[in-house]
Parts: structure tokens; sequence; C-alpha cells
């Protein structure tokens, strides 16, 4: 003990131009000449996008008024008020209000039963997931459309703002599923005819724009139909988007499949299972359990393609806002630019918050490998 | 003992009295005539309704209204084209304008995307989290949002043409969008337009010399400044010696409007804008991967040979990086490409806007319309992911 503290004590300490913030400084702002000047060139960037976002929405911001006059004048930046006054449109479209607390009911819905899902220590996943894609799907859809147990129907022309752009994401992305789950195994099957088709489709969807699949979905799903057959609007566009994201969802779903070793489709087989067990008991949660990332970002990339939904004249929140920008009585010069910041902060919430869960996954599950 | 040679009876014949149904082949031959009978079956029914529905809606078939006349006007244009022209020709006014958009869009994109990209492994702590905060916040947000801020929120918001924002070298910029002075050709360019391509043709040859003797001596050859020397100086001096016979035609402001030069307009450079800022963040985070995905000895070899940082990330780092980055960039520049089409959203004349906007709604032949821009897609992407894939063959790893 003694001899330790001894020699503790002759230890010296570290020279001090190399510990503490002064050498974190001169080693990751100003290690060269060009180093400093980069730092310098950073700093003027930062606090030119710092200064002006600060400037333009607090410091000559407008934060009461109820209309847009309040933020005509010379110089000023986010109009709020607007945002305050549209808050409930660009959430709930044209829900009639007294009937908006069904929308609510079911955020809260699906919040009681995501949290507990995405959350990898709760326990019984099982009942969880079957709330989550068996129940309350059934739910929502009679609480959202009514017309029975004494709700009001509520059409889905009055649909919009958030309201639409998670219900289409949401039911584009689990209409999908079990289509792009069969596209992937097709185009791993042995029959030809089945591979084809299988490439076929993906190969064509993923090769055209989105915006084409939902003109078709609009203009030439009704041409399709038996003549007096109509369509609900929102619901040929989640036909477009499902199809769409069943494409890309099928690649990421190949992926997974591939990675998954020769052995456990051998052992499988050896066990006399049929190729439906065998897929379902022993090839696809392994292979889906691999690529939750992918289907993660598959799911970010369709939450922000919902904006496109707006061209075949459905309102969603990008539509909605874009729709009240164009409003007379809050008509000014930062109006757009404000109501699209504020679009694009909910977005990003979303968005980024969806990529940092598929971030920790992807984490957990390199941990689990490296065993 | 009868049991027994029943059961010995059976295994032997098991093989040749097996059912029809069980052999593998024979099930996925009817597995597969079912999906046929039902891709025949839907297709018909598709086919059918959609003739009905057409007939009783009144809406002709068939391509004929491509030759017609199209009587509307295009705002921007790089073919000639008026109200009086055909179908046709607003077709290609679009796939023109399509092809524009996006090939410039992939140009600044690529650029853009590879400077964020090294800019977010910068070794300097400020740039690679400005780098980051780019990308994190650029693709979290919708195209389609980004195009709107461009296009009403930003180009929209400029002043009027009187009180344009002059921008240095006789460019101005205001709601109707950016007015550069255009390059008039005057009688002598073609002389210097030559010297241009032999100033290229000579590079290629220096380059080829030069590398041949690197590899037979090791002696190095300043390649690059050249190459400069012949591309651009040699021109320049051709230019002066016969009296500068390129000249400038500036934009002037004429009652309510400018005259002369070239005009960008607003739908064009929001477009152009939002899809290279937006692409660029993806490629940014394939070019990280890139780079970060070439072993760390690599560079380390590079710079323990005396290379540069500049050079060992030029010479090594990124020709090793690009076989990573390139099959996810072409996914990438396909993006772009079909993402074009959001045009629609802004009024820039590109292909869907055209054809599937105004076109379809004219002539209300949507299952025709909507079939040709789908091809045009699929040709796009075809095309470019066969040159790309060419490309990555040539920079794969060639191996003994």
């Amino acid at each position: 003990m003694v001899a330790d503290t001894d020699v503790a004590a002759k230890i010296e300490a570290p020279p001090r131009n190399t510990v503490g913030p002064i050498a974190w400084i001169r080693a990751n702002l100003l290690s060269s000449w060009s180093n400093a000047l980069l730092t310098v060139i950073g700093l003027y960037l930062a606090y030119q996008v710092v200064s002006s976002l600060i400037h333009w929405g607090l410091i000559s911001a407008t934060f009461t008024g109820a209309d847009g006059s309040v933020c005509t004048r010379e110089g000023a930046g986010a109009c709020w008020p607007f945002i305050t006054a549209k808050f409930a449109q660009f959430m709930y479209g044209r829900y009639p209000e007294p009937e908006r607390w069904r929308v609510d009911l079911v955020y809260l819905l699906a919040l009681a039963g995501l949290v507990p899902l995405m959350i990898p220590r709760v326990p019984g996943k099982f009942w969880n997931a079957l709330y989550v894609f068996v129940i309350f799907p059934i739910i929502a859809f009679f609480l959202l459309v009514g017309g029975v147990f004494g709700l009001l129907h509520v059409d889905t022309a009055l649909w919009g703002g958030l309201l639409v752009t998670l219900v289409v994401a949401t039911v584009g992305i689990a209409g999908s599923f079990p289509l792009g789950i069969l596209l992937a195994l097709g185009r791993r099957s042995k029959m030809p005819i089945v591979r084809w088709v299988s490439v076929g489709f993906i190969e064509f969807v993923r090769g055209v724009p989105l915006i084409t699949v939902l003109f078709m979905a609009s203009v030439m799903l009704p041409l399709f139909l038996p003549p007096g057959v109509t369509f609900d609007k929102l619901l040929r566009a989640l036909i477009g988007v499902a199809l769409f994201a069943a494409a890309y969802l099928a690649e990421v779903v190949r992926g997974g499949l591939q990675a998954i070793p020769r052995g456990q489709f051998e052992a499988a087989d050896a066990l006399g299972l049929s190729y439906g067990k065998k897929m379902a008991l022993i090839i696809l949660p392994q292979a889906l359990k691999l690529v939750i990332p992918g289907i993660v970002n598959t799911f970010i990339g369709l939450f922000k393609d919902t904006s496109l939904v707006l061209i075949i004249g459905l309102f969603d929140l990008l539509g909605i806002v874009q729709l009240n920008n164009s409003d007379s009585k809050w008509f000014s010069p930062t109006t757009a630019m404000t109501g699209y910041v504020f679009a694009g902060f909910v977005f990003w919430v979303f968005c980024f918050g969806m990529s940092r869960y598929s971030q920790m996954i992807e984490r957990r599950l390199a941990a689990s490998d490296r065993r | 003992m009868a049991v027994v040679t029943s059961d010995r009876g059976r295994r032997q014949a098991a093989p040749t009295q097996a059912n029809f149904l069980y052999r593998p082949e024979v099930r996925q031959a009817i597995y597969q005539a079912l999906l046929v009978v039902l891709l025949l079956a839907l297709f018909y029914t598709l086919v059918h309704n959609t003739a009905a529905n057409l007939r009783k809606q009144n809406i002709a078939s068939g391509f004929d209204f491509v030759d017609r006349t199209a009587g509307f006007d295009v705002s921007q244009s790089l073919i000639a084209f008026n109200s009086s022209m055909t179908y046709g020709r607003a077709f290609l006014v679009g796939l023109f304008n399509t092809l524009l958009v996006a090939g410039l869009g992939v140009v600044v994109a690529t650029v853009l995307g590879f400077v964020i990209g090294i800019a977010r492994l910068s070794s300097n702590w400020l740039i690679a989290r400005l780098a980051t905060v780019y990308v994190e916040v650029i693709r979290n947000v919708p195209l389609l949002l980004q195009l709107f801020f461009w296009y009403f929120a930003v180009l929209k918001a400029l002043p009027p043409p009187r009180q344009s924002l002059t921008l240095p070298g006789g460019g101005f910029l205001n709601v109707r969008g950016l007015y550069l002075p255009a390059p008039v050709f005057e009688p002598g360019f073609e002389i210097v337009a030559v010297t241009i391509l032999l100033g290229m043709a000579a590079a290629a040859a220096v380059y080829a010399w030069a590398r041949r003797r690197q590899t037979l001596t090791g002696q190095q050859f300043p390649v690059l400044s050249t190459s400069l020397a012949l591309i651009v100086g040699m021109p320049l001096l051709t230019h002066l010696v016969l009296g500068s016979p390129v000249a400038f035609e500036y934009p002037e402001l004429k009652g309510f409007n400018f005259q002369g030069g070239m005009v960008l307009q607003p739908e064009f450079l929001a477009l152009l804008l939002g899809l290279s800022i937006y692409t660029a963040s993806f490629i940014a985070e394939i070019v990280r991967a890139g780079i970060q995905g070439v072993s760390k000895g690599q560079k380390e070899a590079a710079l323990a040979i005396g290379l540069t940082q500049g050079q060992s990330l030029r010479l090594v780092v990124i020709p090793q990086a690009m076989r990573i980055i390139i099959p996810p960039l072409t996914s990438q520049f396909l993006n772009l490409t079909k993402n074009s089409s959001l045009a629609v959203a802004i009024g820039y004349p590109d292909l869907v806007s055209v054809w599937s906007g105004t076109v379809l709604n004219q002539t209300g032949q949507a299952v025709e319309v909507i079939l040709v821009t789908m091809c045009v897609f699929l040709a796009i992407s075809l095309v470019t992911s066969a040159f790309m894939n060419w490309f990555n063959r040539r920079m794969a790893l060639v191996e003994r």
C-alpha cells in the first residue's frame, strides 16, 4: 500500500498542453493552419445560421395576433399566431370538431401499444404485437370512420393534416407487409414463373416515381373496376402507397433471407416441415429480425413520401399547410415560411426519432451477433 | 409375417407408386399454371373493365392523339415549342426538361454530397458537426416540403424586377428568376472551340504518356497543371489573340422586366436546389460509409510512404472507397431522376407535369399517357443502371 502511494506520488501529471479543454481545442480545431482556417469558416457559417434562426424565430417574430396584418411589417420574422390559429386544422384537417376526441383516443391507443412494443425490456411481446397489429387497427378503423355504435360517420374527405399523414404511412406499411414478404419469397423461389413475376413487379415499381403510381391509383384504378363501382379517394391512395412500399419492402426482406445460412433451410427440410411451416417458423422470424433497421428506414421513406398524396388532392400535413398558406386572412410575407418551418419540424421530429430508434436496434442486433 | 412382407413390399414400391401430386416438380408446375391463369384472368378483367369504362365515358383509345395540336404553351423548353405544335412534341419538351434538371441535379448533388461526406469525417470537430447537422436535418424532411420551401417561401418571396438583388458579374435575382449574362459567339469563335477540343485531346495524350512513363520508370509528371494549361490556357490565349470573339449580353431592366441575357426560371431553380440539396445529404452518408469502409491501414500505409493527406485521400482512399460507394450512389441517381417528377407540384414543365398533367387532362387518355410515363422512367432507370454497372465493373478490384 505504502509503496503504491509512493509510486503514484512520483508519477508526474501529464503536460498541461495534452489534457483539458485547451488541448482538445488544439487537437480538434487548430491542429494546423488549414484546420484553423476551416474552424474560422465553420464558426462563421454556424454563427450565420444560428443567429438568423434566432432572429427570425424569436427576436423579430410575432407571437400574438388575430390575422396576418400583424406579420406584415418590414423585416418581420416568423408569424407564430398563424400556427396557433391553424393548429387544430394542421392536426385533424376538417374532421368535425366535436368528434376530434376520437382521433385523440386513437393516438392514445396507438401510443399505449407502441411504446411497450418498442422498449425491448418490456415482456409480453406476443400479446403486445397482437394488440398493435390486429386489435388496434380494428378499433382505430371504427373509431375514425364511425357509423356504428352511435358514432357519427365521418367521411374520409374530411380527414386531413397529421391524421392523414399517419394513416397513409401506417396503413401503407402494414398493407405492404404481407405482399412484400410474398414478393421477397417469390423472388427467391425455384419456380421460374413465380420468380419472373415477382422480379417484374419489384423492378417495375422501383423503377417508376411514386407520383406515377399515385396517378395510376387515382386515375387508372377507377377505370379498372367494373362500371358503377367507385372507390374512396383515400383508399385509392392507400392502395397505391401499399403497392409502392411492397416493392421496396420486398428488397429489404430479400436481404434478410439471403443472410440466413443454408443450414437453417436444410435443417427445416430435414425435420420434414412443409414450405409454409419452414418459412413461417424457422426462416422468416430470423430474417425479419435481421432487417428491422431496413424496415424502419423504408417506413421513414414512406412517411416522408406520404406528402405526395397532396398532388392527387388529399390534404396531409403538408397539403393542409400549403392550403392554409394561401388563406387571405393570414396573408403576409412570412406566412408561407412559418408554415413550412412548422410542418418541416413535425416531419423532422418523427423521422429523426425513428432513425435514432433504428440505430439503437442496429446496435442491439450487432451486440447479440458479437457473442 | 404378413405385416413384414407387406411393409417391405411397400417400401420397395414407394418411389414408383407415390401419388402423382406429391412430386415436387408436378406441384411446382401446378402452382405456376395457377399463377399464370390468375394473372391472365386479372389482366383480362382489367382490360375488359377499362374498355367498358372508356366506351361509357366516350374516351378514345390508341395513340392517335399524339399528332393532334396541343394548344397550350410551355414556360420553358429546350426545343422550339408553341401552342400550335403537337402533343408528341410536348412530350419531347417535357422529357428534355426532365433530363435537363435530373442531369444537372446529379452533378450538383454528387459534388455537394462528396464535400459534405468528407467533411463529416474531418478531423476538425466543428466542420464534422456542421456536416452532421446538415445531413440529419435535410434527409429527415420530405423533399416535397423542401421544394415548396425553396419555391414559395424563398424564390417567390424575392423582390419584383425593379428591386432586384444585384449579383456580382452582372446577374440579377428577382421574383421572376435568376438573370445571367448570356455569351454571344462572334465569328472567329470556332477557332477557339477547336483549340479547346485540341487541348482536351492533347491532355488525354499527355495523361496516357505520363502514366506509361510512371509504370516504367516511376518518374512522375505534373499531369494536372499541364492539362489545365492545355485545356484552359491555350484556348484563352487564342481567345485573346483573336480579340475576344465572345461577347456577353447583359440583362437590363427595361420597363417592368429584364431584357437580354439568359434567365433561369424560379421553378427550375427551386427544383434544382431542392433535388440537389436533398440528394446530397444521402450521397454524403454513402460517401462517409464508403470511406470508413476502407481499412485504416491503407491510409496509414499511404502516409507512411510519404503521401500528403490530400494525396492519400485522392490516390489511395477514394479509389477504394468508390467500390463501396458506386452501387448505392447509382440508386441515389435514380432516386433523384424519379424525384424530379415532383416538378408537377411547383409547376416546372417536366415530363410528368406536361405529359401526365396537361396532356392527360386535355385528352383524358389516362391509360396510354400514364403507361408511356412509366415506360420512360423505366427506360431511364435501366440505362442509368446499365451505365453505372459498366462503370462499377471498371472500378472493381482486378484480382489475379
